[in-house]
């Protein structure tokens, strides 16, 4: 069952196309890759997720119903661009962005407590938030996001601004939160991160949708009949080499010719990386029918 | 507890809590009060030293004239001026010569100094002489009792303004009166307007530098948070309003009780003689101190408060929402400037026109402008001490609330544009093309 939906959604804005018949289909429970390059129009949709602007014309389906207000309740959203009140402090300023989002002051304190220990910033409760470092601000904006259990989840590239050491953490965070049954929207322009945690994605180049699908489907979907072959030579010295299979032949009868000329000692078909794909993809070259 | 309520509540506690509001709020009154009665208090203060005066009268008839005071001593000499001239006396301030009869000769008297003389000094001697060449003068006519006869034509004259209520009571009003406590709540109202205005600007303005605005608005509707902020703002002002109205009454109340009645008036006294038109001086001096509390009572204090009130809250709400899409249109300060100049030229031509109906509060110009929405808040205050007809507030205050609501949603549907809308500072074109987006 897909927890969100989108159908045809269009967006304009003054002499722009924003969104162009834009769907999506965001599975239960899954981790989602929402994909594009810089302006493609991955924040104009993700605002009409969130209901911060209307589309001009489609449907967003959450749940099984149409979007309405409430259901902004049951997102949690982490833009981009990151940003606290200042001259907050840092727990103050938690519970009342936990109550906007419609929790009681008691209940939001009592979850702040919970994550705020888990990640060590306790002590940072009553300071005001331009005390913290850059890394500390981020884990603030990260449990605000999801104080509220939403059932939708939205990271739009929650690893900028993170050591390796915190982005781990972060990462295993947010596998957590897809083992707890949350769906997770997940935008970012790190394709490795993508192969590593991503169920589904969606790439949306110039307003469009150009590619969707599971992971690994998309990925097998461009492989080129590329191989990595690790022969070694009659010199003893061992090479990889990369070589296409341009015949309609089988594999063992691939095989079998390549033998012939080299001692094998491992044959693996290559699959490209998210990273080639996107590139490829948004190039303009190599686009077959999604 | 609703979210604009939430938004009302961080937006109002955060500010009266702020330690620049509170001393503010607590300090400005005494300044007030400072920079009125300082000036008072250092012109009455006398120099403890006295300054002696010799008097070289050939005459002889003009020295036992002059009367010590505090600051001057008279003494009479018999040298001539170039003994002291040439030996100076170290003792004496200054040389008055009169060498001849000033009837004869009015320019016979002159005083010399090493020093500047100081203004003080010279009106004393000129009142002195004055008055005994004007007798003598009067006494070359040779008409019995003249003295008498001029001494009873001075009557004192100030016309007494009576105004009729409806019913036909009489009221004493004074315009003087009218007029000052009309423009001091004009100047207040004008001065929270901005203020207060501008402080919902660099609110707005603040959320979307800090990019808070974006996680703000997945939580709540643009218009509650834009509503939320201009809301806790003006409970900001109307408690700072309301602690002011408690401070001033706690200061005059203490004030006459501490001082006693007389001093009020003698305080009344000497504020109107710092005024330099002397006409006005011998008026307000004859004009005993009491009348003076009499005609301020005859103001209706209840009703300009109460009108205070909603006024401030209609042009408040007019301009901070004008002010909130400005805020919200711009990426920092410095492309604040250019959207607020226009109002900001509104706020002072209300200000302008206010003063200005002063001397006429019921003529044309303080009539429409006390109409307009963007000025009424202003140039009403102004006329209200004047006892203005009912309908008229009652259109003016229709007028502005209609205007302020109006206002208000258009503002809003900038607002929630310009919020987003980062880079590129936007032309008044543009922004009224966001009035049309979805």
């Amino acid at each position: 069952m897909n927890f969100l939906e989108t159908e045809d959604v269009v967006k304009q804005y003054a002499g722009h196309l924003a969104l162009n018949k834009v769907s999506i289909q965001v599975p239960q429970g899954t981790i989602f890759g929402l994909l594009g390059p810089n302006g493609a129009g991955k924040t104009t949709l993700i605002r009409i997720i969130n209901r911060i602007t209307a589309p001009d014309s489609g449907i967003i389906r959450f749940n099984g119903h149409e979007s309405c207000p409430e259901d902004i309740y049951q997102i949690g959203y982490l833009p981009e661009e990151r940003g606290l009140y200042k001259k907050m402090k840092v727990g103050e300023q938690a519970i009342y962005l936990g109550q906007l989002k419609g929790l009681s002051y008691s209940e939001a304190r009592k979850r702040l407590i919970h994550w705020f220990e888990k990640f060590d910033i306790m002590p940072w409760w009553n300071r005001k938030l331009e005390e913290l470092s850059k890394g500390m601000q981020q884990k603030v904006q990260f449990i605000i996001t999801v104080i509220h259990e939403p059932e939708l989840l939205i990271f739009d590239e929650p690893f900028s601004g993170f050591d390796p050491v915190n982005a781990d953490r972060l990462k295993q965070e947010i596998l957590e939160l897809k083992a707890a049954g949350h769906t997770i929207i997940f935008s970012t322009h790190n394709m490795s991160s993508v192969e590593e945690i991503c169920d589904e994605i969606t790439l949306i180049n110039r307003s469009q949708v150009v590619l969707s699908g599971n992971v690994k489907e998309v990925r097998e979907r461009f492989k080129n009949n590329t191989y990595i072959l690790n022969v070694r030579r009659e010199t003893g010295e061992i090479e990889e080499l990369r070589v296409r299979k341009e015949d309609p032949i089988s594999n063992s009868e691939w095989l079998t010719k390549l033998a012939s000329q080299y001692e094998i000692l491992s044959f693996t078909e290559e699959i490209p990386s998210m990273n080639d794909i996107f590139i490829n993809t948004v190039s303009g070259t190599n686009t077959p029918k999604a | 507890m609703s979210k604009i309520g939430l938004i009302i509540k961080r937006e109002y506690l955060r500010r009266v809590s702020k330690k620049s509001f509170i001393l503010l709020t607590f300090l400005t009154p005494f300044l007030f009060a400072a920079l009125v009665f300082v000036p008072l208090w250092l012109s009455s203060i006398k120099g403890d030293e006295v300054h002696t005066i010799a008097i070289l009268d050939s005459t002889g008839k003009y020295a036992p004239l002059f009367e010590d005071t505090e600051t001057y001593r008279f003494i009479n000499s018999d040298q001539s001026m170039d003994t002291y001239r040439q030996i100076p006396d170290k003792e004496i301030f200054a040389f008055l010569a009169i060498t001849e009869d000033l009837l004869e000769n009015p320019k016979a008297a002159t005083l010399y100094s090493k020093k500047q003389i100081p203004g003080e000094l010279s009106r004393l001697v000129n009142m002195t002489l004055k008055k005994q060449i004007e007798s003598d003068k009067l006494a070359t006519f040779n008409i019995p009792n003249l003295k008498e006869i001029i001494k009873e034509s001075k009557i004192n004259f100030n016309i007494q303004t009576i105004k009729w209520g409806d019913d036909g009571s009489e009221k004493q009003s004074s315009s003087v009166v009218a007029s000052i406590t009309g423009v001091i709540f004009t100047m207040l109202i004008y001065m929270f307007i901005l203020i207060y205005g501008g402080m919902v600007m660099q609110g707005v303005m603040e959320e979307k530098t800090n990019r808070i605005i974006e996680i703000m608005i997945s939580s709540v509707k643009p218009f509650d948070l834009m509503m939320g902020k201009i809301i806790g703002i003006g409970f900001v002002g109307l408690t700072q309003v309301f602690l002011w109205a408690v401070m001033t009454f706690i200061l005059i109340t203490g004030g006459t009780f501490f001082l006693g009645g007389g001093t009020e008036s003698e305080i009344l006294r000497s504020s109107m003689a710092l005024n330099t038109a002397p006409n006005i001086t011998a008026i307000a001096v004859q004009q005993s101190g009491n009348e003076w509390i009499e005609t301020l009572n005859t103001i209706n204090f209840t009703e300009i408060g109460i009108l205070f009130i909603v006024y401030f809250i209609g042009g408040y709400l007019l301009y901070s929402s004008l002010f909130a899409a400005i805020g919200s249109a711009v990426d920092g300060q410095e492309d604040t400037q250019q959207f607020m100049l226009p109002v900001t030229l509104l706020l002072v031509f209300a200000l302008y026109a206010g003063i200005y109906s002063m001397e006429n509060p019921d003529g044309p110009l303080a009539f429409w402008c006390s109409m307009i929405p963007f000025t009424s808040p202003i140039v009403m205050m102004v006329r209200v001490p004047f006892d203005v007809p009912l309908w008229e507030i009652l259109l003016s205050i229709g007028f502005l609330y209609i205007s302020s609501i109006g206002f208000t949603w258009l503002s809003a549907k900038i607002y929630r544009v310009g919020i987003l809308m980062y880079g590129k500072k936007p032309s008044i074109k543009e922004m009224l093309k966001w009035l049309r987006y979805k």
